[in-house]
Formats: C-alpha cells, sequence, structure tokens
C-alpha cells in the first residue's frame, strides 16, 4: 500500500527489508488490537435493553445489526415521531432505530412507512399485515399495583388495545377480598399482541406501568412440546387415552365427587394466625390472593 | 517524543503568507471555501428536514433519499453489511453504485475533503497544531488504516454486526449532528485531541479505515491536481504544511519516480489546499490526462 511513499533509507541502518517488516508489524498488530476491542465491545454491547422496541418488521437482533446502516429513514418517515436513532450512551447499538413503549408507542400504520423507508431490509417488507407485527409481547408484570388486580375496574390497557378482546381480554374471577365481586384481569394472549406498546404508554400507574412490553424472548416461556395434554389428547381420540379408572376414596375429601379438590369456605386449613409466623418457623407464607 | 515547543514566530512567516500577499486573501483561499460552502451546504440540505421541514434529503451519509427519488448508500457501510452477511434490497445496492461511480470519476477520497464532516474537525485540528506550533507526538503508519480496513470487514464477518459502526467516529458526527448525540461528542472530541496533541493528521491520514475504503476508488480520478509549474517552485514548503496527506505531492512536484506533474496518487484527496498555499501558482486543478507543465 505504501508504493508511492518509499523513503531514503538511513545509511548503516537497518536494511529495508528488515524495516519494513518491522513497521508492518507494529501497525498490523496496532490495528488487530483495535479490531479486537471493536469487535469484543460490539459483540459485549449488542444485547438489546428490554425496554427498547425495534419497529414493526425488525428482523431478530441479530440480523438486524448485521442489516440496519444507521441511516434513519425510518425515523423520518415515522409519522408519529414514535422511532428515535439510538446515541451513545442509551444503551442500544448507537445509530439503531427504536421505541419506548411508555414514551410512545407504535400507531401500527396499516402503510408500514418505517418499513417502506427501510433500503437495507432491516426492516423486513414480506410483513404485510400490522396484526402480524410482533415488536414485543405485552406482559401485566405487576400484579400488586395493577387497579383491576386490586379489584377496580381501570380496564385502559384493554379499552385502547388496537386488538382488543384478541391480543386483551379481560378473564372474570371472583374477588376473594370482598368475597362477592368479581376481578376482571387484562390478559394478554400472544397469538394476537403485536407489541405496539400502547397498553404500557396509557397505563394510569404514575411512573412505571403495571403493563409492559417486553423483548417476545423474555416475556414468553418456551411451549412444553414434551408435555401432552390430557384433555386434547382426549379429545383428539374422542375417549380417555387410558380407559375407565378405579375411584378411590381421597382422605379428607371424602364428601366430593372424585378429582373435586375445590376448598368451600370454612373447610379450608385453618386461618393463619393472628401474629405472622415469624420468618422460618412455618409453612405459611402469609400470601393471600 | 519531544516536548511542545512554541513555534518562534519571527523565524518564519505563517503558511500560505506568501500566497495572500501574491493573490488576495480570497485568492489564496478559493479552494478551502468552496470546499467548506460544500460541506456545509450538505450539512444543511440534511438538515433543512428536520430544522426547517424542507425534505429535500432525508438520512444521513449512511443512506439517505434524495427529493424521494434518488437514493445514496455509502458504500463502506454496505460493504460492512455484506461482510456480516446480509444482502440489502436494491435500494442500498444501487445507492451505493451511483456513490461509488461518482468516486470512480471525481476520485474516491474527495468523499474525504469535500463532504465529510469529520475533515472540519480534523482541519480545525491542524490548523490549530501549526498556529500553536505544537510538535513531536507519535504519528502511526499510513498503512495502518488498511489494517483496519480489512480487520474492520473480518470483524463485521466473524460478529456477524458492523462492528466499525459500533465506533466510527465520522458516522457518529454527521449523524449525531442529525439526530442527536448522546455521548458521541466524546468520541469526536478524541479525534480532535489526537491531531491536535498526538499525531498530525493522525485520523483522516493515517487511521480512518473509512478513508481508506473511499481510497480503493481513488486511481482512476479525472479530476486530479498537477504541479504543472513546478518550474517555479521555491521549496517554501507551505503545501507541504497544509496538505493532508503530504507524501503525494513530491512524486509530481519534484518529479520523483514520474515524469509528469499530475498527482496519481489515491490518496491525493483534490482539497485544493496546494493550490491556494502556494504563492507561485505552481498547482492547478486539472485532469489526469493533462500532463503539460507551463
Amino acid at each position: 500500500m505504501g508504493d508511492m511513499q518509499d523513503k531514503p533509507v538511513g545509511q548503516g541502518g537497518p536494511s529495508p527489508r528488515r524495516r519494513f517488516l518491522r513497521e508492518a508489524a507494529g501497525v498490523a498488530g496496532g490495528a488487530c488490537l483495535l479490531s479486537l476491542g471493536v469487535g469484543l465491545y460490539a459483540k459485549q454491547a449488542s444485547a438489546l435493553p428490554a425496554v427498547a422496541l425495534r419497529p414493526p418488521g425488525a428482523l431478530a437482533e441479530a440480523d438486524f445489526l448485521a442489516a440496519c446502516v444507521r441511516c434513519g429513514l425510518c425515523v423520518r418517515d415515522c409519522p408519529y415521531d414514535t422511532l428515535k436513532l439510538a446515541e451513545l450512551g442509551d444503551g442500544v447499538a448507537t445509530g439503531t432505530p427504536y421505541f419506548t413503549a411508555r414514551r410512545i408507542a407504535c400507531e401500527m400504520c396499516e402503510d408500514f412507512p418505517c418499513v417502506a423507508a427501510c433500503p437495507t431490509g432491516a426492516l423486513d417488507r414480506s410483513l404485510t399485515d400490522i396484526g402480524k407485527a410482533r415488536m414485543g409481547l405485552a406482559v401485566l408484570i405487576d400484579h400488586e399495583t395493577c387497579l383491576n388486580f386490586l379489584g377496580l375496574r381501570c380496564d385502559v390497557c384493554y379499552r385502547v388495545c388496537p386488538v382488543i378482546d384478541k391480543a386483551i381480554t379481560l378473564e372474570r374471577q371472583h374477588n376473594p377480598r370482598s368475597d362477592r365481586h368479581a376481578m376482571l384481569l387484562p390478559t394478554v394472549h400472544s397469538d394476537y399482541c403485536t407489541g405496539c406498546g400502547k397498553c404500557e404508554k396509557s397505563c394510569v400507574l404514575p411512573g412505571e406501568a403495571a403493563i409492559k412490553v417486553l423483548p417476545v424472548k423474555l416475556a414468553q416461556g418456551s411451549k412444553a412440546e414434551h408435555y401432552r395434554k390430557g384433555w386434547e389428547e382426549k379429545e383428539a381420540a374422542g375417549q380417555s387415552l387410558i380407559g375407565e379408572q378405579i375411584e378411590l376414596p381421597v382422605r379428607g375429601l371424602e364428601g366430593k365427587s372424585y378429582g373435586d379438590t375445590r376448598v368451600l369456605p370454612g373447610q379450608g386449613p385453618a386461618p393463619a394466625p393472628a401474629t405472622p409466623a415469624q420468618p422460618g418457623s412455618g409453612l405459611d407464607s402469609g400470601w393471600k390472593p | 517524543m519531544s516536548a511542545v515547543t512554541t513555534a518562534p514566530k519571527a523565524a518564519r512567516p505563517r503558511v500560505g503568507a506568501d500566497a495572500i500577499a501574491s493573490k488576495g486573501w480570497l485568492g489564496a483561499h478559493k479552494w478551502l471555501v468552496l470546499r467548506r460552502l460544500s460541506q456545509f451546504g450538505i450539512l444543511a440540505l440534511f438538515l433543512a428536514g428536520p430544522w426547517f421541514g424542507l425534505w429535500i434529503v432525508k438520512g444521513n451519509l449512511s443512506s439517505s433519499l434524495t427529493l424521494d427519488l434518488l437514493p445514496l448508500t455509502d458504500p463502506f457501510l454496505l460493504a460492512q453489511s455484506l461482510a456480516a452477511g446480509t444482502l440489502p434490497y436494491k435500494e442500498a445496492l444501487i445507492g451505493a453504485g451511483i456513490v461509488v461511480a461518482f468516486y470512480l470519476l471525481v476520485g474516491g477520497r474527495v468523499f474525504c475533503s469535500w463532504v465529510c464532516p469529520m475533515n472540519l474537525v480534523t482541519d480545525a485540528a491542524a490548523w490549530l497544531r501549526r498556529r500553536l506550533g505544537l510538535k513531536g507526538g507519535k504519528i502511526p503508519s499510513g498503512d495502518t488504516r488498511y489494517w483496519l480496513l480489512g480487520l474492520m470487514l473480518f470483524a463485521a464477518f466473524a460478529t456477524g454486526s458492523l462492528a466499525w459502526e459500533w465506533v466510527n467516529p465520522v458516522s457518529m458526527l454527521h449523524r449525531g449532528l442529525i439526530f442527536g448525540f448522546g455521548l458521541a461528542w466524546g468520541i469526536v472530541g478524541g479525534v480532535f485531541l489526537y491531531d491536535l496533541l498526538i499525531a498530525t493528521r493522525g485520523w483522516c491520514g493515517h487511521i480512518c479505515p473509512m478513508g481508506a475504503f473511499y481510497s480503493l476508488f481513488g486511481s482512476t480520478a479525472l479530476v486530479r491536481v498537477s504541479a504543472a509549474h513546478r518550474s517555479a517552485c521555491d521549496d517554501c514548503m507551505d503545501c507541504f504544511a497544509v496538505c493532508p496527506e503530504p507524501q503525494v505531492i513530491r512524486p509530481a512536484l519534484k518529479a520523483a519516480g514520474q515524469d509528469h506533474p499530475v498527482i496519481l496518487d489515491r490518496n491525493c484527496t483534490n482539497c485544493g489546499r496546494c493550490v491556494d498555499v502556494c504563492g507561485r501558482n505552481v498547482f492547478r486543478i486539472t485532469t489526469r490526462f493533462d500532463r503539460s507543465e507551463s
């Protein structure tokens, strides 16, 4: 590469070849070290923080980091200023687009302006139905502060969901605190949730939301493929796979039909002592629904 | 590494003083002014959208769309992306093709001196270094950039991500000006301090793998600088002092290894500073075929 820059060799110095080799070794060594540092840094820092969501159609994170050229065209064409290019220090790969649901959620445009703007395919144009986008998965993460879990009727996350009654449903449950009311628990269904973040954005809690959109990988367990569900097998076969079973009495539940393990008020275990159990002194964790 | 010293002010007139005396300030800064207009003009095109809602150019130097029609993509980024194992959409491929074709005609490193915003930073550092008379430091070999270029493409391949873009001060600066900096100021400031205190023209001339990539398109440039009037040279060395790649001058000016006076080195950035700074009008910007002397 230094074809034009041969310098005169000093009298009595090392031979040109030796000098060249020594210089090349130094240069290559320095460049190798720098590259190694950059490579390791890139590898180390490529984990996406859980609150940073990629635009719809984004490739899987590893492929996305290879394809995205950090040009910001998707940011420019987002009509709602949802997307932001990561700045150094944001914890997201510098220059790549992301959004924070609690700040501005994705409005799920039908015509995908962000995807159409992407020149590289980091946002994949094979996604044509915004309902199929999987930017993340909403999780009702805090059952202690969620107003619906307290038996109140907030329902805001459910109401704002663009895929209402599919991605979020209200599941009715008995409220054991009042013992006469229902709790309607917002419940997310991964088959429909696009991860747009409207629920997290709209959660009425003052600071952090009780429902959050997380990367699918964080939000969802792997399916128990190895586990055959008896009720499904039974339905598929039209009958129980193991035939009729002998019914044996269950000690303590003699008055009930077989398999009925429901506990009625007054039947359950003795109520917790008035003074809370000392840590380590018993099995009662003090948990109440 | 010698200690930092202050230049004896009276001993030697300032670089370019002869040129200013013979051609006037504007004559001695013609190409510099044009170059600054080009750099700031391009930046203004990118900023007109976000600042004034005037969307002529969207995106940044990594990839952009002009008037919703013309895609342009940085071929260095595309090369990293290909090395990382992706084949981008045709917009990016066409955009990079247009950019490469353009620089094959005008000289790859025209990007460095007429477009790249980092040039403003390193020019400022070089200017300040001259004014303060800072000497010494440790300059890495000019080949470092080619090693870095190769290794960064390898790093992209090995990590499956655009490794250099994690730290690339050039794209960070341009993106930062348009989209917001975060802590990227620190990296840009680091380049400035490096050029000011440690290595003259260290970043652009020795390290930047992006510049090295563009220099690969520098061998066929039609536009070139010629030391056509080299017989008038009085060895004042001003051109060497201002040239960001001083090694490219000697073959043309001093007929070292070539007969004709045209600077054909692919690392010549066609910045035209030597044309400006020469009080004897030795240099001119012409074509690679114009090998006449006057």
